[in-house]
């Protein structure tokens, strides 16, 4: 089971660390990544693994919610079959 | 790995154009309650759907967090009660509206539907006693929904019914009168009644339905009104196009989260219904889709087809998203729940006899249209006559959603507050149709060759 990322907001240095960080913590393992950053606006999206994490969905998503206000980012987990079935047949 | 621009486009979809799914509905058989002892019944009433619904409101949660969409409503429709409590009187009804009331409360969930009765064709003892009911029932509830079935195409228009229901909704408008008549936007009058229909108020869990069945109902008219808006100027086709396109997007959505609470209540799949809803937020309206489409304000020339393409179009990406597709399945023009449809009418674009010619070609009817408190029943129900003979003589689903506010007149505006919003008072045809509607008896079923 895969689960989906995204990160938005303002650049600031360690925004990446932190948040591989926090997936390290519960076991979380990183597929893939892509960012970019457009003028000063971050936008990461990270692929994770979840099958092995040592927590629930729920709470991972609250930890990541809390870090990302912290930081004031905007920082969502989601399930990735919302993005597979939105746009693959 | 998905593509980025994909996720993004889904991400603002729900963030910023209000794409969420408007309601995971549980239908519920009561067909195995029936009791001849009014107590024995009540009890069985509670204790089946307390039972089959006990999961409902924790899962379509969990299934929020998964996905990061928001659910907006859980619901739970019944089997007709009027066909579970043929023996009851109308005070029975009335107890058994509150025991449907005390078990929504111990579910945690927003609606329940299906304090109704079909009686297109005529009316048992337990429809009447049921329909005799409505007012006091919807009085003293506020999470029971009623709905009545007066006309189908098989069976014609039953007048009877018709001019009864006008007198009902009065009755209701004047018992709910301090709350500004709001039992009346529980209560829908239907031709064509759909058996699986996830939205309320006229949700219920049809004759030909499983025992229990999970049917899902998706939103996002702020998606397709931006999609437009992006689109610029371009032809019909390319109109066409991206509005099915969007809805496609939308209705895989539904049937995600439908198919993914099946599997965890259980409970089989339904139908997924494709309609449009709007709610009174800014960027969630119907009326704003028809406008970025060229209109200057929504009631104008060229509504109608305006209405009409778009409905299609939803459908016709809708379809192709889903397994299986039921309900309303279309535009929804509820006034008091449409931000860009409130507009219109305050500003005088829109009149009842427009949304009387744009219920000809969308899904619904006259919903949640806020009329004079001193309307006579007579012409409530002149309005609901007209409004199911479109959907008999056409074969499609109508509606009627009056609100006659007690002690409020037109030029006034009334406040019902969260998903059903506010609206003008608007004006009605002030001739009486007293003496049509006294005929009683049944209009025929229509004819359906010669069509013209």
């Amino acid at each position: 089971m895969k689960a989906v990322i995204t990160v938005i907001g303002k650049d600031s240095i360690g925004i990446i660390a932190t948040v591989s960080a926090e997936c390290a913590k519960y076991g979380v393992n990183i597929v893939d990544i892509t960012q970019s950053v457009l003028k000063d606006y971050f936008a990461m999206i990270m692929l994770v693994e979840i099958e092995n994490m040592n927590t629930t969905f729920a709470s991972f998503q609250k930890e990541l919610e809390k870090m990302g206000k912290e930081k004031s980012l905007d920082v969502r987990v989601m399930h990735e079959d919302i993005f597979n079935s939105m746009h693959r047949i | 790995m998905l593509n980025v621009n994909d996720i993004l486009e889904t991400i603002n979809m729900i963030k910023q154009e209000n794409l969420d799914i408007r309601t995971v509905t549980m239908g519920i058989s009561l067909f195995d309650c029936i009791s001849d002892d009014p107590k024995r019944l009540e009890q069985k009433v509670y204790d089946k759907i307390t039972k089959s619904a006990k999961d409902l409101v924790r899962t379509a949660e969990d299934l929020e967090h998964t996905y990061g969409i928001p659910i907006i409503n859980k619901r739970v429709s019944v089997t007709p009660v009027s066909l579970i409590g043929g023996a009851l009187d109308a005070e029975g009804f009335v107890r058994l509206a509150l025991v449907l009331e005390k078990a929504a409360n111990e579910l945690g969930i927003n609606f329940i539907g299906g304090f109704g009765a079909l009686v297109q064709k005529g009316m048992t003892l337990g429809a009447k006693n049921l329909i005799d009911a409505i007012p006091e029932a919807l009085s003293k509830t506020t999470k029971v929904c009623s709905s009545v079935n007066v006309a189908t195409t098989k069976a014609g228009i039953n007048m009877d019914a018709v001019k009864k229901m006008g007198e009902v909704i009065k009755e209701t408008a004047y018992l709910t009168r301090d709350n500004d008549s709001i039992g009346c936007a529980k209560l829908v009058v239907f031709s064509n009644i759909p058996e699986d229909n996830p939205f309320m108020a006229g949700a219920m869990h049809g004759m030909g339905e499983p025992d229990t069945v999970i049917n899902v109902g998706v939103s996002g008219p702020g998606v397709v009104a931006s999609a437009i808006k992006r689109e610029g100027v371009c032809d019909f086709s390319h109109l066409a196009d991206t509005i099915k396109k969007t809805a496609f997007k939308i209705t895989r959505v539904g049937q995600l989260i439908a198919y993914e609470a099946s599997k965890r209540l259980g409970v089989p799949y339904g139908i997924i219904d494709l309609s449009l809803a709007p709610t009174p937020a800014v960027g969630d309206s119907v009326a704003h889709i028809l406008e970025n489409m060229g209109l200057e304000r929504c009631g104008t020339h060229g509504t109608t087809a305006a209405l009409a393409m778009l409905n299609d179009a939803v459908k016709k990406g809708g379809v192709m998203a889903s397994s299986h597709v039921g309900g309303l399945s279309g535009a929804f023009i509820p006034v008091s729940e449409d931000a860009g449809m409130i507009e219109a009418a305050e500003c005088g674009s829109l009149t009842i006899e427009k949304l009387e010619a744009m219920t000809a070609v969308c899904s619904v009817g006259l919903d949640m249209i806020a009329v004079p408190g001193d309307t006579s029943a007579a012409t409530i129900s002149g309005v609901i006559a007209d409004e199911i003979a479109i959907g008999v003589i056409n074969n499609k689903t109508t509606a009627v959603r009056l609100i006659p506010v007690y002690g409020k007149g037109v030029g006034e505006d009334v406040e019902f507050g969260g998903l059903l919003g506010h609206a003008p008072i608007m004006k009605l045809n002030s001739y009486s149709c007293e003496e049509f509607i006294s005929r009683g008896g049944r209009i025929p079923a229509p004819i359906h060759s010669l069509r013209n």
